[in-house]
């Protein structure tokens, strides 16, 4: 049963959302858990354990957390590249997303994906894409298979503020909305698509108004507060759940790193990320949660040490991991096992 | 066995597939109201219905993304591009997505999606209407590219394209709709990956599919007359490839010619140059040539369109001077 809060706005929420007190402290040790593990994460960069891109979702893990507690579990995931935090949100196992990052076999994808594509089917996380935009297409087409076969699933997918100007986002807004394809569209505007800034490159920079081109229902809501999110998405998801068609939510946030491990962020200056970082999502909810007596120090110190043990372990287990073998490489380009010819002196 | 057309065999394979797995459905461009572009799919919307029979927005993209999706929650979509050329708009989809989940998903993934499309030129319909792409999509790992030449193959071919476990390009062409040939009503399928000896012959092998198998039979007719015994190959799928077949053919005649409405540079008429002396060097008695389509956006004008492409006076001149010693 719910403790009574001592502040009335985070109770009100807590009301909104129907979300229990271990609930909604679970949202802040999933963000807390998703900031540590992006850390780990880059100082394995560091160390040269982790190649090609990383994308850190450090700064945004409000989104992630906030709508994947409010979808249910088998519903479709389709993801972008910085997707580390959405596969933590759904419960994908830390140990094997760090395994994949290093290119190990026990990896979620066995070290075929990498960092930017991680695939959980079990889970209905069915992966990070890396071409922008390029996955819309399939949510519309799961939210199809779904509604064809006559279920309640529905499909949540990421994507960045990069992605709205790409044709790829208009057809799947125009098809979700004349086919009623239950689709939940979830657009991270973290003002940046890499390095360029929304509004050099956007004619409408408020990006929930360019689904109203589509007889879209669509909304802001600050993605920096996990529980504005959660209360977001579930009610969105319901409205989508119950057949009326596609929604849209923009979810306003921001990245504290750069858009990956090689970007040396000319683009912006200190003061700004200074700025919004005073915003920190999961200092929010902290400071919300010790206000309102839900969590003690004590409980912020040993989620902390949680959390800290969590990724260090799954560095370890990544570590300890075999590589895939060479004898792997021909593996799966069919499914049928029909093989295509490996390269004899590669 | 019934004489019909080429549209009509890839008719019976739709409505087969339509009336005996609840997981096909049908979406493209004017597929439904309209009838079809090729009208390979009139009046099966009246026949099956909206959940069934789709008609889309010109959004080729989302189409086959939407297909890839669909498939992906495990239904068997059919996806009608209308044209190769506009499969241009959806190839990120094809080879970024439906190419690849499969494999970059560790096996977790199967996208068994059937995208038809017509290609091929010579009906004066344009350069940007005039494709022979083919080989962009046989060059991608995880898709499996089907081509095929008779009313016969068109059928057996689709029904096996069904049975896929993966993304197969189906390739028709806009000049063979109305050809005809000797169909089973009966329900066959015919396997990827092996060609047919469309004639037998023992003095040089002419190697073609879709339309230009045609082509090389009408120029084994004539080469006949001149004392050549040409085999014809009709390859029916790129990917997979029938590399024994050809080379066993190669082995026989030890002389080869690929026909292809393909540009020649880069063009899949290369791939299979290429794999003949790597298996079959020491068998050929003469350089293996290309009889293909010119290096050129195609022109409108027939005298033009015509020049362009490869011509049976062609495919004969090369294998009489191929035969009699005389390379280029």
């Amino acid at each position: 049963m719910m403790r009574q809060g001592k502040s009335g706005t985070l109770t009100q929420r807590h009301d909104g959302t129907g979300l229990s007190d271990e609930q909604v402290i679970g949202l802040l040790h999933k963000m807390m858990e998703i900031r540590r593990f992006e850390e780990k994460a880059a100082e394995m960069y560091a160390r040269g354990k982790i190649h090609g891109f990383l994308h850190l979702y450090i700064g945004q893990e409000g989104v992630a957390t906030g709508a994947i507690s409010a979808l249910r579990p088998d519903d479709y995931i389709v993801s972008h590249y910085r997707e580390h935090g959405h596969a933590l949100a759904r419960g994908l196992d830390p140990k094997r997303i760090m395994a994949e990052l290093f290119g190990k076999e026990t990896g979620v994808t066995g070290g075929r994906g990498g960092s930017m594509h991680l695939f959980d089917v079990s889970k209905s996380f069915m992966g990070g894409y890396a071409i922008v935009a390029g996955h819309m297409p399939l949510a519309c087409g799961l939210a199809l298979a779904e509604q064809y076969k006559g279920t309640e699933r529905i499909a949540a997918n990421f994507l960045g503020d990069g992605a709205v100007n790409e044709g790829e986002f208009h057809e799947a807004l125009n098809l979700a909305s004349v086919w009623k394809l239950p689709v939940l569209f979830v657009v991270e505007n973290n003002f940046y698509g890499m390095g360029t800034a929304v509004q050099r490159v956007s004619a409408t920079v408020e990006v929930y108004k360019r689904a109203a081109a589509y007889g879209i229902h669509s909304e802001q809501v600050d993605g920096m507060d996990v529980l504005a999110t959660h209360e977001a998405v579930a009610r969105l998801a319901q409205r989508v759940r119950s057949g009326d068609g596609p929604a849209f939510l923009e979810a306003i946030c921001y990245r504290f790193r750069g858009h990956s491990m090689a970007d040396p962020e000319f683009y912006r200056k200190k003061e700004e990320i200074e700025r919004w970082r005073a915003l920190d999502p999961i200092e929010q909810m902290k400071r919300r949660l010790l206000a309102d007596g839900l969590i003690s120090g004590d409980d912020v110190a040993r989620m902390q040490a949680e959390v800290d043990r969590t990724a260090t372990e799954a560095a370890e287990f990544a570590e300890q991991s075999a590589f895939p073998s060479r004898e792997s490489l021909m593996r799966d380009v069919y499914a049928d096992g029909a093989r295509g010819e490996e390269a004899p002196h590669a | 066995m019934p004489d019909i057309t080429y549209r009509e065999a890839l008719r019976q394979a739709l409505r087969y597939q339509l009336e005996h797995d609840e997981r096909v459905f049908l979406m493209g461009e004017d597929i439904g109201a309209y009838g079809g572009s090729y009208a390979v799919t009139k009046g099966f919307l009246e026949e099956f219905g909206e959940r069934r029979v789709k008609d889309t927005p010109i959004s080729e993209s989302v189409v086959v993304g939407a297909g890839i999706g669909a498939a992906m929650a495990g239904l068997k979509p059919m996806v009608e591009l209308m044209t190769i050329n506009f499969s241009l708009l959806a190839i990120d989809q094809i080879v970024n997505n439906a190419s690849k989940l499969h494999y970059m998903s560790n096996g977790q993934i199967r996208v068994p999606l059937v995208m038809r499309m017509a290609g091929g030129a010579g009906s004066q319909l344009g350069a940007q209407h005039s494709h022979s792409l083919e080989s962009w999509y046989a060059h991608v790992p995880g898709l499996k590219v089907v081509v095929p030449a008779t009313p016969y193959d068109a059928k057996g071919l689709l029904m096996t394209a069904f049975e896929e476990e993966n993304p197969v390009v189906f390739i028709e062409h806009t000049a063979l709709y109305a050809s005809k040939g000797e169909v089973p009503e009966d329900v066959y399928r015919l396997p990827f990956g092996a060609a047919e000896v469309f004639r037998a012959g023992t003095d040089v092998t002419l190697i073609g599919y879709s339309g230009s198998v045609h082509q090389a039979f009408r120029a084994a007719q004539q080469l006949e007359e001149e004392g050549i015994d040409a085999e014809v190959l009709n390859l029916r799928t790129l990917r997979p490839l029938d590399v024994e077949g050809i080379v066993a053919s190669v082995r026989k005649t030890s002389r080869a010619i690929v026909i292809e409405d393909d540009w020649k540079f880069g063009g899949f008429g290369g791939e299979i140059v290429a794999l003949i002396q790597e298996h079959a060097f020491d068998y050929l008695d003469a350089p293996v040539l290309r009889c293909s389509g010119s290096d050129v956006p195609m022109p409108y004008s027939m005298a033009l369109e015509q020049a362009a492409l490869p011509q049976e006076a062609g495919i004969v001149e090369l294998a009489l001077n191929l035969c009699e010693g005389v390379t280029p």
